[in-house]
């Protein structure tokens, strides 16, 4: 999905705003039903019935067999080592991706952060990976990355780096760092638009005061700016985690988890199960994607409830 | 380091302050050739002729520029189906999931009701499930449902994954206009729907708009529910640009044709509805 921030914050109350708080009124029930019943209907319900699936012998291939088997899917994933192996890719895809995307999309945060003439104009364009298509930006960096025709190629040895060509998405050595490259590329923007928006936040003073109590650069860095944005980087890291985690369409295109699996994370080990219409096994290894990320989304979603009491 | 020298700086002449600042420039022009080339690269790709494309040298600048992939495209691939199936599947999205979150962003906004809170908070777990885990049970409702490639499988998927956020941003905006203005519409007589209609919609256009903005690109971009719930007669654009990589191999002039044409709306897009975007969703964040 299109990769936006969910909501980072509890809603603000209004002083004198609750006008019905005695009177009991339908209205705002009425108001929320539509919404309420799409996602009850197309988020929920499927939740419900993928656990089911995952209990079951559900293979679109052989309709008449679907029926109840208890844990076997559960059993089937704990001893194949392809999930094994997708667990791990995740694991590094999410780590050295997000981690990356962080420390690229900082440092373009603060870049962005100084007064210059265009800013306004730079800031827009950089932000644009941020509005591509994955799938689009999966196969221009497959171009890229091509071993015959692929630019990359190309520009490392007019540099002299490299003397051969490399098949970069052809061969497992290379496959997955190519495939990471392509998703720090995308995140950037989306780290540097929040800390820049939390940097321009910070107030001017602090930084004055410590200068004259004679921080240098550094000291200013890690004692204002980081502390600052605490916040800020725990929100948007952990967002982006969950998005990363799930993050088919980027993968797919470029190698569809290809060579011989080395670039298959879980969600794509998933998508790729489920093109093979073996739904039962494929929700069984989504709930354990969930579960996973569920360590990521509770203190996510403990942090909103914490920023929504102290709002009130 | 974070650019709040500028206070310091002033201690010192132009040029100083210009060299001191230069290393941090040329980060950023490298950081910005980084993001940006590989825009340019597809742009260049779709410009070349066919033999430049796969020739044994690359070309940074097409010797002849030509604009044959995209009459390509429209002449021999129909790109237009694509392009009308993505932009009926985006457009209707956006006026249901508009309607259904500024409705329920109205109920957050000016009611305090029991169960609130609860419900917020479900609204905003929706984002947190995996998207392979919503596919799959998904694709066997939409087929037991009978509208597994339709438009209406799309429209439905993508109105319930925008909901959420627009209700979020949505609610934002509208706690930012002050409850006084309806009051004394309704003081003057009209109901509160008048006073919605008349007195707060079009202050909040603006910010109907940038939320709009943003439920269209979600659905234009959208790529693994669309090639699960779409056949050949109403795939979008991005199941239609996967599909140049086919058996014999890739069209790639195809790809970065179609692929251009692909990020222009949302590029213009983006730039008209950004500020108030990027205001939404860092209001949160940055107050937290």
């Amino acid at each position: 999905m299109f990769p936006v921030a969910g909501p980072v914050a509890g809603c603000r109350e209004i002083e004198g705003s609750a006008m019905h708080r005695r009177k009991f009124s339908p209205w705002p029930y009425l108001l929320i039903a539509p919404a309420l019943i799409t996602i009850l209907a197309v988020v929920f319900f499927p939740v419900l019935n993928a656990i089911l699936m995952s209990f079951q012998s559900y293979d679109l291939r052989r309709p008449s067999q679907i029926r109840f088997t208890g844990l076997a899917n559960y059993a089937t994933a704990m001893h194949d080592p392809l999930f094994w192996q997708a667990l791990l890719k995740t694991v590094i895809w999410v780590a050295v991706g997000v981690g990356l995307q962080f420390v690229f999309g900082f440092m373009l945060a603060l870049l962005l952060n100084r007064k210059f003439p265009g800013r306004g104009i730079v800031r827009s364009i950089s932000l644009i990976p941020w509005v591509t298509p994955g799938v689009l930006i999966g196969l221009m960096w497959r171009w890229i990355f091509d071993g015959n025709y692929g630019v990359l190629n190309d520009l490392l040895m007019r540099l002299g780096l490299i003397h051969d060509k490399i098949p970069f998405l052809a061969q497992q050595s290379t496959a997955f760092p190519s495939v990471i490259l392509t998703i720090i590329w995308q995140g950037i923007p989306f780290f540097a638009l929040m800390l820049l928006a939390g940097l321009q936040g910070i107030p001017e003073e602090l930084y004055d005061a410590a200068s004259v109590d004679g921080a240098n650069a550094f000291q200013r860095f890690f004692l204002i700016t980081v502390p600052s944005l605490k916040n800020t980087i725990f929100v948007t890291t952990l967002l982006r985690i969950i998005w990363v985690a799930n993050s088919v369409d980027v993968i797919f295109n470029l190698t569809e988890g290809g060579p011989a699996y080395s670039t298959q994370t879980l969600s794509v080990y998933v998508f790729n199960k489920g093109n093979t219409l073996n739904l039962g096994y494929a929700s069984t290894m989504a709930i354990l994607l969930a579960l996973a990320l569920a360590l990521v989304a509770v203190p996510y979603l403990k942090k909103l409830f914490k920023a929504q009491e102290e709002s009130r | 380091m974070s650019g709040r020298r500028r206070s310091r700086g002033r201690r010192f002449p132009r040029t100083v302050r210009f060299l001191r600042a230069l290393p941090g420039y040329i980060l950023l022009a490298v950081l910005l050739v980084f993001l940006l080339f590989p825009f340019y690269w597809t742009f260049v790709t779709s410009i070349k002729p066919q033999k430049e494309l796969y020739g044994s040298t690359v070309t940074y600048w097409p010797t002849e520029a030509t604009f044959d992939s995209y009459r390509k495209l429209f002449s021999e691939y129909n790109f237009i189906r694509p392009m009308l199936n993505s932009l009926l599947v985006a457009s209707v999205t956006t006026v249901i999931s508009l309607t259904v979150s500024l409705l329920a962003a109205y109920a957050f906004s000016r009611y305090r009701f029991r169960g609130r809170k609860f419900f917020m908070t479900l609204f905003l777990t929706n984002n947190m499930f995996p998207t392979v885990l919503l596919l799959i049970p998904l694709f066997a409702i939409m087929r037991r449902a009978g509208i597994l490639y339709t438009p209406s499988a799309l429209i439905l998927s993508y109105t319930t994954f925008t909901i959420p956020f627009s209700i979020w941003l949505l609610n934002g905006y509208l706690d930012d206009l002050p409850m006084s203005l309806e009051e004394a519409a309704m003081v003057d007589g009209a109901n509160r729907a008048q006073a919605f209609l008349k007195i707060i919609l079009p202050m909040l256009l603006p910010c109907v708009v940038a939320t709009g903005a943003y439920v269209f690109m979600t659905a234009w971009n959208e790529y693994t529910f669309a090639v699960m719930f779409t056949n050949e007669g109403n795939r979008t654009i991005p199941v239609a640009l996967k599909n140049f990589i086919g058996q014999l191999g890739v069209e790639w002039g195809m790809i970065t044709a179609g692929g251009i044409i692909t990020i222009i709306p949302v590029c213009i897009m983006f730039f008209f509805a950004q500020k108030r975007l990027v205001e939404g969703l860092t209001a949160g964040a940055v107050k937290g």
